[in-house]
């Protein structure tokens, strides 16, 4: 006879001492784990939960501002600076750890229509309605010297945007015409213009570098390249837009915040339909910034909350907005994917989580692995109605939500009117337009 | 995808073995071939043309010829391979395809997820090699049957600690015995006929607690953890914590016969003497649903531990099968021509094994729901248990009988072992993760000792039997956190991984109707506008007549090439015909 029991020797399977860490074999065979489906999708469910328990995204107020915020900019360098300028003249630095104010500089009489920070660190520049380009030392002066700019030009007409390019040192503003500076000069360099209008935003491509794009008030988005004496091409859309924004990492998208209430996404190579088109704000929307991945970005509207859209999607994933805030005029998202930072009409610069239940801080490896589990979970089972419902649930405000009911109502109507017109119309004589084709007017080469 | 990831191993393969071999860089296939002649003056010049993977190998054979020192190499290049088996073992349902006309962005996700799984499933079988136990056995000498063998002779065989597991608890007084061991397998509830309900850890034979409940106990089971029984008594339904204290009585569950506790559900499911099946949700302490069979007395319960349906047997015969979410059974099946005796489901959820009063022995596949095989049992099995292992133990009379491989088609021999007791046999039930039956009777309760009965490695996360209480604790909180609700027993645990084909349908026909269009639909072809005067009215009506009824063209193809193809086979099929009508029966004495 040959025989073999099952018998464990306890020292095998428990711990040597109560310092150790207690042991955990497994077994991954499938029969010894029923009810995988169930049970991981109870796990979904609760991670969906959780997700919004824990999605407090409101991180702090920066106040100090003595007026509406009209820009931002994030310091090119060092992630903790940021600078702001407000409508009444006034640019203050932030340190956002300390959430205190550097530094404070009456830089214009008038609004402060832009800052932007220079590529190394060392210095900004703003514009401002008393038709001024200033550029200022970031670093503060000494006791008992005043705040004096390093460089001041005189232009002709007032400034409503400046970017700087990525490399060199030039930079381009916008107001009548599209300027570009060489920073040694006082005068512009070269000067687009393309009928008579006026520009609101300009903005230089960070990948490919000599390609700018400006939001024109005739309802156009003109591109040019530096290198060429005329400007390359231009969209025209149904209404204005107010800002653009390009894509970091994808260098031929941009996407533009407009007027009537959507944000467009378009591929450089085919102005004549947008890739995406980005609604839900119930506004129109301010400003526009991608993150520094590039697969998401951030609107602000004035209909006084912000807004996180994923890039290829129409819907926004997250909205932010508190009772106290008021129209947003410009948002910016930080250089290390973190956070959100919103200026806006009361004031008041607002720091945000990107993402709302992320923990902020230092997390040990099996939060981090819990956490990658609990997201990776949740994409899993996203399309499950229950899921779906948690996950997508937001609460807004009475009024916004009456706006987004009505407008729904109205698109309703509208949709409705067209299909009876199509029905007693000439088979073909009403054509079939889908939502991107419906608010490019016309692409100008 | 798919293809890439097979083949780009053997291509590196084919180039480090290049570079081990030859002191010159590796022929690349842009390299004229004449190269490899110059390498090989002693080969004739015909075969300048050729593979490069055979000239590498004749190379080598041609240096092994001239007993040239060859220089190491790894031997197993690669990953190890896994058996067919063990992966086997780990693949979850069939391989997920790409469909005809999918999108990127569906080609993408499907493509990458099924790469996932498949290194999961790879990782996992690979990991079966480090599992620390291997499963008990017994072996007879030749001439020795295997239930000849007493359980003295097997206890005296083995260790002391495994001989300690075969033990007797003589307890004639409140006999006969119903029993039921904890999930992790260390404790054991044992409750008898006429009142006496005790708990131990019964391998280090310490009594928990031991008490008399003055009434009539139909049967006893352990809750979610050991801190926790029911108790079925004559009236109500008790709850027990381990110390003995009560904790419940639960008036809404009256006359319970059998019970059966779904770990994952939380659910105790009781069938009454009064024909009701109850659900009691121990988390919360609330009855989920109770459903009148109107199949009379249910002393016949068994879960299926793969999807928590209850089968219950019935006085006529049938066996039903029960979910909370519904007030009909699932499924009846008819399946003695006597009473239902006991009846019981392997762990995998394929077999049911069941006997009746007609003294046969039937095992069932329940996702076909068709017989299997059956046979005859001259007592006829009062008990039935299926162990881990997929033994199945059959009290019969006063002996319990263990047989082996009787899931599956081949049909039930002999028994593997067999035990006498004292008294009538009350309950049986396998001790999980131990290759021990514990057999409750009249005279008491004896725990036999089979081999291989118990699943040899535990998944410590799942049930450790050998877990701290901290570890309970924290155990605890999870699996109460992952609770299944009751809403999600069925047939099929795995429904909701499936994609809700009707309700999708449903939804697309109320979008279209909403639209006035079909937003799924194909477009209409557009033809492109051609430079150099090939836009014409003409010619953009040629083009489009190109691909007018380019679906229909595709299936008429279809058809066509597939009658060929079946005309071609007949006429295959007649011609071996012909050929044998042609032959005379004579032919076959022909040289």
């Amino acid at each position: 006879m040959k025989v073999k029991v099952l018998c464990r020797n306890p020292d095998d399977y428990v711990r040597e001492t109560t310092r150790d860490i207690q042991r955990v074999p497994r077994n991954y065979d499938p029969t010894l784990h029923p009810f995988e489906v169930p049970r991981e999708y109870t796990r979904a469910l609760n991670a969906t939960k959780l997700e919004r328990v824990f999605a407090k995204p409101f991180v702090a107020s920066l106040d100090g501002h003595r007026d509406g915020i009209s820009c931002i900019t994030k310091h090119a360098k060092s992630l903790s600076t940021v600078i702001s300028g407000a409508c009444d003249g006034e640019v203050k630095l932030w340190n956002l750890p300390r959430q205190e104010c550097l530094r404070t500089v009456q830089a214009h009489e008038g609004f402060v229509r832009g800052i932007c920070s220079r590529f190394c660190g060392t210095s900004f520049f703003t514009v401002g309605d008393d038709k001024t380009i200033k550029q200022w030392n970031l670093e503060a002066p000494g006791y008992g010297v005043r705040e004096e700019p390093i460089n001041t030009i005189l232009g002709k007409a007032v400034f409503t945007g400046i970017d700087h390019h990525q490399r060199e040192s030039t930079f381009v503003t916008c107001g009548q015409t599209v300027d570009i500076w060489d920073e040694q000069r006082s005068s512009p360099i070269r000067s687009f213009s393309w009928g008579v209008d006026s520009f609101s935003c300009v903005r230089y491509n960070p990948v490919e570098t000599e390609l700018l794009a400006s939001c024109a008030s005739d309802r156009s988005i003109v591109l040019y390249d530096t290198r060429e004496s005329a400007p390359l091409r231009k969209v025209i859309m149904q209404l204005r837009s107010n800002t653009l924004c390009w894509n970091p990492m994808e260098a031929y998208y941009f996407t533009c915040a407009n007027e009537d209430y959507n944000l467009y996404t378009y591929d450089i190579r085919h102005l004549d339909v947008p890739v995406t088109v980005h609604m839900d704000h119930v506004s129109a929307v301010l400003d526009v910034d991608y993150s520094p991945t590039g697969r998401e970005f951030v609107s602000a509207s004035f209909d006084k909350t912000i807004r996180i859209f994923p890039k290829d999607k129409g819907h926004s994933r997250e909205v932010y907005h508190t009772k106290r805030m008021q129209h947003v005029i410009c948002v910016r998202w930080s250089a290390d994917n973190k956070y959100v930072l919103s200026g806006s009409d009361e004031m008041n610069i607002r720091l945000w989580k990107a993402n709302a239940s992320e923990k902020l801080g230092l997390l040990s490896t099996r939060e981090k692995a819990a956490a990658h589990y609990n997201k990776k979970l949740i994409e899993k089972f996203q399309h499950h109605p229950q899921v779906r419902r948690i996950a997508r649930h937001r609460h807004l405000p009475g009024d916004i939500l009456k706006q987004k009911r009505e407008q729904r109502e109205m698109k309703e109507a509208r949709r409705r009117r067209e299909q009876n017109v199509r029905k007693h119309s000439k088979p073909g004589s009403v054509p079939l337009l889908t939502e991107k084709e419906k608010h490019v007017a016309a692409v100008v080469e | 995808m798919d293809s890439l990831i097979c083949y780009l191993p053997k291509k590196v393969n084919i180039y480090e073995f290049d570079w081990l071999f030859l002191t010159q860089p590796p022929k690349r296939y842009w390299e004229e071939t004449e190269n490899t002649d110059q390498r090989r003056p002693e080969e004739e010049q015909g075969t300048a043309v050729q593979n490069q993977n055979k000239s590498t190998v004749k190379e080598r054979s041609l240096k092994r010829k001239n007993g040239e020192n060859l220089e190491k190499k790894d031997p197993f290049p690669g990953e190890a391979p896994i058996p067919h088996k063990q992966l086997q073992k780990f693949q979850r349902g069939e391989k997920y395809k790409v469909p005809a006309g999918a999108r990127r962005r569906l080609k993408e996700a499907i493509i990458s997820s099924e790469a996932m799984s498949e290194l999961a499933q790879k990782q996992a079988a690979r990991y079966d090699l480090l599992l620390p136990e291997d499963a008990g056995f017994l072996e007879g000498d030749e001439d020795e049957d295997t239930n000849t063998i007493s359980q003295d002779d097997i206890a005296d065989a083995v260790d002391i600690t495994s001989g300690s597991k075969y033990f007797n608890l003589h307890l004639s007084q409140f006999g006969p015995y119903r029993l039921d061991y904890g999930r992790t397998g260390r404790h054991l509830l044992v409750g008898g006929k006429k009142g006496h309900v005790a708990c131990i850890d019964w391998q280090s034979k310490d009594l928990m607690c031991e008490m008399n409940v003055m009434e009539t106990v139909n049967d006893v089971k352990w809750l979610h953890t050991e801190a926790m029984f029911a108790v079925a008594q004559k009236r109500w339904l008790y709850i027990y914590d381990s110390k003995g204290l009560e904790l419940h009585c639960v008036k809404k569950f009256n006359d319970v016969l059998r019970m059966q506790f779904l770990p994952y559900h939380f659910l105790l499911a009781t069938a009454s003497a009064t024909g009701f099946l109850q659900y009691l949700d121990v988390s919360v302490g609330k009855e989920i649903a109770a459903v009148c069979t109107k199949m009379g007395r249910l002393d016949v319960m068994s879960q299926n531990p793969h999807n928590a349906v209850i089968h219950l047997g019935h006085p006529n015969g049938t066996v039903s099968l029960w979910s909370p979410n519904q007030k009909e059974p699932l499924v009846k099946m008819l399946c003695h021509r006597g009473a239902v005796r006991s009846l019981t489901v392997d762990k995998t959820g394929t077999y049911m094994v069941t006997s009746g009063l007609d003294r046969k022995l039937k095992v069932y596949d329940i996702r076909a729901f068709k017989p299997l095989h059956s046979c005859f049992l001259p007592a006829g099995a009062s008990c039935l248990s299926l162990s881990q292992g997929g033994l199945l133990s059959a009290a019969t009379g006063d002996i319990v009988q263990v047989y082996q491989n009787v899931l599956g088609s081949s049909p039930v021999s002999k028994p593997y072992m067999a035990h006498r007791l004292r008294g009538q046999i009350w309950g049986l039930a396998y001790c999980p993760f131990e290759d021990v039956l514990g057999i409750g009777h009249g005279e008491g309760f004896t725990s036999m000792i089979v081999p291989g009965a118990g699943e040899p490695n535990f998944d410590a996360l799942d049930t450790n039997p050998f877990r701290s209480s901290k570890q309970r604790q924290e155990w605890e909180v999870k699996a109460l956190l992952e609770k299944v609700q009751p809403e999600l027993i069925g047939l099929d645990p795995g429904q909701l991984s499936k994609v809700d084909q009707a309700s999708f349908e449903q939804r697309h026909k109320e979008q279209v109707e909403a639209l006035g269009f079909d937003p799924l639909a194909k477009d209409k072809f557009k033809p492109k506008t051609k430079k150099k005067g090939r836009s014409s009215a003409g010619a953009i009506e040629k083009r489009k007549r190109k691909v007018a009824h380019e679906d229909q063209r595709d299936e008429i193809r279809q058809t066509v090439q597939e009658r060929t193809e079946r005309d071609k086979e007949q006429k295959e099929k007649s011609n071996e015909k012909k050929k044998l009508g042609n032959k005379s029966t004579l032919d076959r004495f022909r040289k």
